[in-house]
């Protein structure tokens, strides 16, 4: 089980409110949020799969060790944090 | 003439109106977000705005007229065989199969309902015949053997962005590629041939001809002569008189040939205007005046409008889809990288300032 939030910086243009998903891993949760919201998948993930370039997710306040792959397990009380970090001027 | 204006700019989507003697922005959509491409169907009214979200990727939104701005879908790249690298010949990278911009967005043929075409980075065509509820990567091109030598400009991967569809036939289209040439179909897609004549003066002797290799800029079709296409390209200015196969080289164009956009009189044939530029690594007015030059007699000769446009220490760089003319012919809108507007109802004789204001303008759209 994993509870997923996302930056406030992605809430702006596409709802993606909190939500418990029950999941092993990083990526099996995202995937699980996906299926519930799928017009989220497309800002965090390009369309091969990748994790967009600037984004990062955090399980329990610890980047993921391979963004590709993002197998990290997951406590029954995990709390994913999809974040990125804004630029330009 | 067209009353209403869209700009699309790195910090959103502006409408401006003709408002008494001038022009006043009316709306301001999508703020703060970076605008690539714009389209307003003629068909229906519906408008289009791409949408480059950076960290979060490129969207697609649509509105209906007198509607909301909504998100559609984006045209994806179709899952990359495994283990299958397309590799960039000029830049020895591998190719991304993900969309990085939507450079350009055209109205299909009103013969054909809903069809909607996208040009995008890295090196895409696609095409929608739902009103961009899906999209479809124009495989034949994609396909093209060539396309692994096409090369980057200022973007890091090859990009469309002109397609043009032929008023006369749904099925006939010009794409420009930079850098990769022109490319025109008879077969609303199915097959495709490179245009020959162009010449890219900084390739090494005895390939400046090569059709792929050359960078067109913009490429600008007259509607009621449709075998006439104009292109602004890396090295000069082109013309076709044949639809896009052969092109031919105006020269000696005074303040310069370089730039990167041109626009088509709708009617007349023989009339184009260009936005010239210092080239190449300067990319600013010559002299820091800035002209729009304009021709008459099919790029015979060319006269340097400047009267209403900044000319001295002026700055500006008019990207490749920031000049546009309206349907009649007379009034033009021209932008700038450094967010000055312009407009001129009389075919650029004069021109007044909309708004020096605005964030850098990506392109503008006039709508009737």
């Amino acid at each position: 089980m994993a509870t997923v939030h996302f930056t406030k910086n992605l809430q702006r243009h596409v709802a993606c409110p909190s939500a418990t998903v029950d999941a092993a891993t990083a990526r099996t949760a995202l995937d699980a949020y996906f299926a519930l919201h799928p017009a989220v998948r497309g800002y965090v993930f390009d369309e091969q799969g990748g994790l967009r370039t600037h984004v990062n997710v955090f399980v329990d306040g610890v980047q993921v060790a391979d963004r590709a792959v993002m197998d990290d397990p997951l406590r029954p009380t995990s709390e994913i944090h999809v974040i990125q970090a804004l630029s330009g001027g | 003439m067209a009353q209403h204006l869209l700009v699309g700019t790195r910090k959103g989507l502006f409408t401006i109106d003709r408002a008494g003697a001038g022009y006043a922005v009316v709306d301001a959509a999508h703020l703060g977000v970076p605008v690539s491409a714009v389209l307003v169907d003629p068909r229906d009214g519906t408008a289009y705005a791409a949408l480059d979200h950076g960290h979060f990727g490129v969207k697609l939104h649509r509105r209906d007229p007198g509607g909301a701005w909504t998100e559609i879908a984006c045209p994806e790249y179709p899952p990359q065989p495994d283990g299958e690298v397309d590799f960039d010949e000029f830049r020895q990278i591998p190719i991304p199969w993900t969309l990085k911009l939507c450079w350009t967005l055209e109205a299909g043929h009103p013969d054909s309902p809903g069809r909607i075409w996208a040009g995008t980075i890295p090196g895409g065509l696609f095409v929608s015949d739902d009103r961009g509820d899906s999209w479809t990567l124009v495989r034949s091109l994609w396909d093209d053997p060539s396309r692994t030598s096409w090369g980057g400009g200022g973007y890091d991967y090859a990009g469309i962005h002109s397609v043009s569809v032929d008023p006369r036939d749904a099925d006939t289209l010009i794409a420009g590629v930079s850098i990769g040439g022109t490319w025109r179909s008879d077969d609303g897609g199915t097959s495709w041939a490179v245009g020959t004549g162009m010449r890219n003066e900084y390739m090494p002797p005895g390939q400046e001809y090569e059709p792929v290799a050359q960078d067109p800029h913009r490429l600008a079709r007259c509607t009621a002569a449709p075998d006439v296409v104009w292109c602004q390209h890396h090295n000069g200015m082109f013309r076709s008189v044949d639809g896009g196969s052969t092109w031919s080289e105006i020269t000696d164009v005074a303040p310069s040939v370089f730039g990167f956009a041109v626009t088509a009189h709708p009617h007349d044939p023989l009339t184009a205007w260009f936005v010239p530029a210092q080239k190449d690594e300067m990319r600013i007015p010559v002299d820091g005046r800035m002209v729009v030059t304009r021709t008459r007699d099919g790029g015979e000769t060319f006269t340097a409008l400047g009267n209403g446009l900044p000319d001295r220490h002026a700055y500006h760089l008019v990207y490749r889809h920031a000049l546009d003319v309206d349907a009649t012919g007379d009034r033009l809108a021209l932008a700038s990288t450094t967010g000055s507007l312009w407009a001129s109802d009389d075919a650029g004789d004069a021109w007044s300032l909309v708004s020096s204001d605005l964030p850098p303008v990506a392109c503008v759209r006039w709508v009737d």
